[in-house]
């Protein structure tokens, strides 16, 4: 008896352990990420996130432009993603024949196992060409002539830059996205929809009036987890993004985001100023994709509790 | 998911090294000298059973790992200053020679026909210049169709000694350039894309119609683009290859600058490629385990020796004779054991 309660206690004390050091390596990054980053903190202030200054010869650094490109291509990305996700998801759980459901699910999440230097050398050997001969061209002539957006859609063609990134990266969220829409969409109880369409709604009205709102906080959940990957991924967008520290007012040109940055000039980085305010981009990228992820695991959770309340 | 990949990678490349270390000489830095270190290595361990380990982890990796003194020796395609050297007690010598070229993706221009000078490039890579018909090329270049197409400028994106010879060579041709930008492994490009690596900026240029690049020579002609003929300091055009580079290496007075640090960009001579330079090593003047130092001074002396015929298969440019008998002198001059005593016998 006595001995096992003993095992009892110490499988406690294992487990209670193993739990707590990720919690211990958590704040030893947080720690070390602060150590590396203090002398460019120090010597560019608070000011540093907010500043567009990137010359290594001069050693003067900032973070504007990376940060920059970190959220526009996330924002593209999400922009188109979002609603091929919510195509793909709704094709999938109402309208899709049995036999073809499996096949496609399983298709979907296979997107997401590609590794991402395969979307990058894609990128950049089969999809930039594309896009700079045939899609480039035709959006400078359309929406390229529309007010006030028209400025992002003029500039040099040839396939590479902020735009070219975020389409990349929306194909390497869509089977995150659209994973856990259907997963979510699956959850709605039959009889609230049956109850619908026996009052004559259309498939459009019951997945707006019916399905979506019952699964918002999902939906969201699952739009934070895809915008979590956009925000870090390096190597498909050092790829297409063009890696200029540069902020354009046009989408076709090349930029800079967090991670491509840190790619390409850790390695080589020659004053230790230039290597500490990599460190603090790092800093900031860390404190981005954790605020995203802890919101998004905050919505999933609520999303938990109130499925547990309505059955 | 990545970061785990990476950080094992990385584990089993540090066991590698540690395995390696017992028995061979270790090196660390510069990618371009990479491959012909490690064929040199290849060879003269077939040759003599010593082997060397070759990590190239880029030029500013390289002196941060001699500085900490975890390799024989680093690597660097940027000479260090004298100071420098002083400071950290380093010994340099140059171990071998390449050029920069540009390189241009313009339909029905052939290898060497476009010429540009000096201060054209730099404008062009100021963003002044922006078409490829500018009267400013057209000037230099009767006989040539140039297109109306916009120019691309691609640089590299990461920090690299290619860079530092490109910008080192604008600086020089161009006051504007010198002011504005000036020169270093990475610079703030005003303009252009970037691209990791020769072969990132090699296969942008390749990618994108008007693009202008610059590369290692060796670059260019295994990916048989079109290269630029540039005019040099005597005013004349040159064509890149291994003649030109040596006759730029061949002008340079290594004697008068500490440390071999001599920059060979721009250097007089009718037949001088403008843009050459040296890959430089880096040693510690005071080696704690003579042995191990006097084992890679022997590597590099077979190789200055022996291994000409294999640089010029690589398209690399050996030492001239002369420069070599110099780094021989400043070995035994400079590199000491713990007592004071010379480790070269």
């Amino acid at each position: 008896m006595r001995v096992q309660r003993l095992q009892d206690a110490l499988f406690h004390q294992v487990t209670r352990f193993f739990a707590f050091s990720v919690l211990a390596i958590l704040a030893a990054i947080i720690a070390s990420l602060l150590y590396g980053a203090w002398p460019a903190l120090l010597e560019f202030g608070a000011g540093f996130p907010f500043s567009a200054d990137w010359n290594p010869v001069a050693d003067k650094f900032g973070g504007l432009i990376s940060v920059y490109g970190t959220l526009s291509t996330s924002v593209i990305a999400l922009v188109v993603a979002i609603p091929v996700s919510f195509g793909i998801a709704i094709f999938l759980t109402e309208l899709c024949p049995p036999v073809l459901r499996g096949p496609l699910g399983i298709a979907v999440e296979l997107l997401a196992a590609v590794p991402s230097i395969i979307y990058g050398m894609w990128g950049l050997f089969v999809f930039a060409p594309l896009f700079a001969d045939y899609v480039q061209p035709v959006l400078s002539m359309t929406l390229g002539n529309l007010p006030f957006i028209g400025t992002l859609f003029q500039g040099p063609q040839n396939g590479i830059g902020i735009l070219s990134a975020g389409l990349i990266l929306s194909v390497m969220v869509i089977p995150f996205i659209a994973s856990v829409m259907r997963d979510v969409f699956e959850v709605v109880p039959g009889i609230l929809k049956e109850s619908a369409y026996g009052l004559g709604a259309t498939t459009w009205e019951v997945v707006w009036n019916i399905v979506l709102p019952y699964t918002r906080v999902g939906v969201i959940g699952g739009v934070m987890l895809g915008l979590g990957r956009a925000l870090g991924e390096t190597m498909a967008v050092t790829f297409v993004i063009g890696n200029a520290h540069r902020i354009s007012p046009s989408l076709y040109e090349a930029g800079n985001s967090i991670a491509s940055t840190l790619a390409n000039e850790f390695a080589e980085a020659a004053s230790d100023l230039h290597v500490s305010s990599l460190i603090a981009l790092g800093l900031i990228l860390f404190f981005v994709t954790f605020v995203v992820l802890a919101l998004s695991k905050i919505l999933l959770m609520r999303l938990g509790r109130s499925e547990g309340e309505k059955t | 998911m990545q970061g785990f990949i990476r950080a094992c990678s990385f584990a089993v490349a540090l066991s590698g090294a540690a395995v390696a270390q017992a028995a061979d000489i270790t090196g660390a830095g510069a990618t371009f000298p990479y491959p012909i270190y490690s064929k040199w290595a290849e060879v003269y361990k077939a040759k003599t059973g010593a082997g060397l380990n070759y990590q190239s982890i880029g030029s500013g990796g390289g002196i941060k790992q001699i500085k900490a003194r975890t390799v024989d020796f680093g690597a660097s395609d940027m000479p260090l200053k004298a100071e420098d050297l002083e400071k950290d007690g380093l010994v340099q010598f140059p171990a071998v020679i390449g050029g920069v070229v540009p390189v241009v993706n313009l339909e029905g221009v052939a290898p060497g026909q476009m010429r540009l000078d000096g201060g054209v490039l730099a404008d062009i890579y100021m963003g002044k210049i922006k078409k490829w018909n500018d009267p400013a090329i057209v000037a230099l270049n009767s006989g040539v169709k140039l297109p109306d197409e916009n120019i691309t400028v691609v640089r590299r994106a990461d920090g690299s000694g290619t860079t530092f010879l490109f910008t080192n060579y604008l600086s020089k041709v161009s006051v504007e350039w010198k002011d504005k930008v000036g020169a270093g492994t990475a610079v703030q490009w005003p303009e252009g894309v970037g691209g990791k690596g020769n072969e990132g900026v090699a296969s942008y240029v390749q990618r994108i119609k008007g693009g202008i690049g610059y590369v290692e020579y060796a670059y260019a002609k295994k990916n048989k683009m079109s290269h630029l003929a540039l005019k040099n300091k005597a005013g004349e055009y040159v064509q890149p290859d291994d003649l030109t580079f040596q006759a730029a290496a061949a002008y340079a007075e290594w004697s008068k600058v500490p440390g071999f640090g001599e920059i060979l960009t721009e250097q007089p001579g009718k037949t001088s490629w403008p843009i050459t330079g040296a890959s430089f090593v880096l040693m510690h003047k005071v080696q704690a385990d003579p042995a191990k130092g006097a084992e890679v001074l022997k590597f590099f002396d077979w190789a200055f020796k022996n291994g000409q015929k294999i640089a010029q298969d690589l398209d690399y440019v050996p030492l001239p004779p002369a420069l070599v008998k110099q780094i021989d002198t400043a070995w035994r001059a400079s590199l000491k054991d713990a007592s004071g005593q010379p480790i070269l016998k």
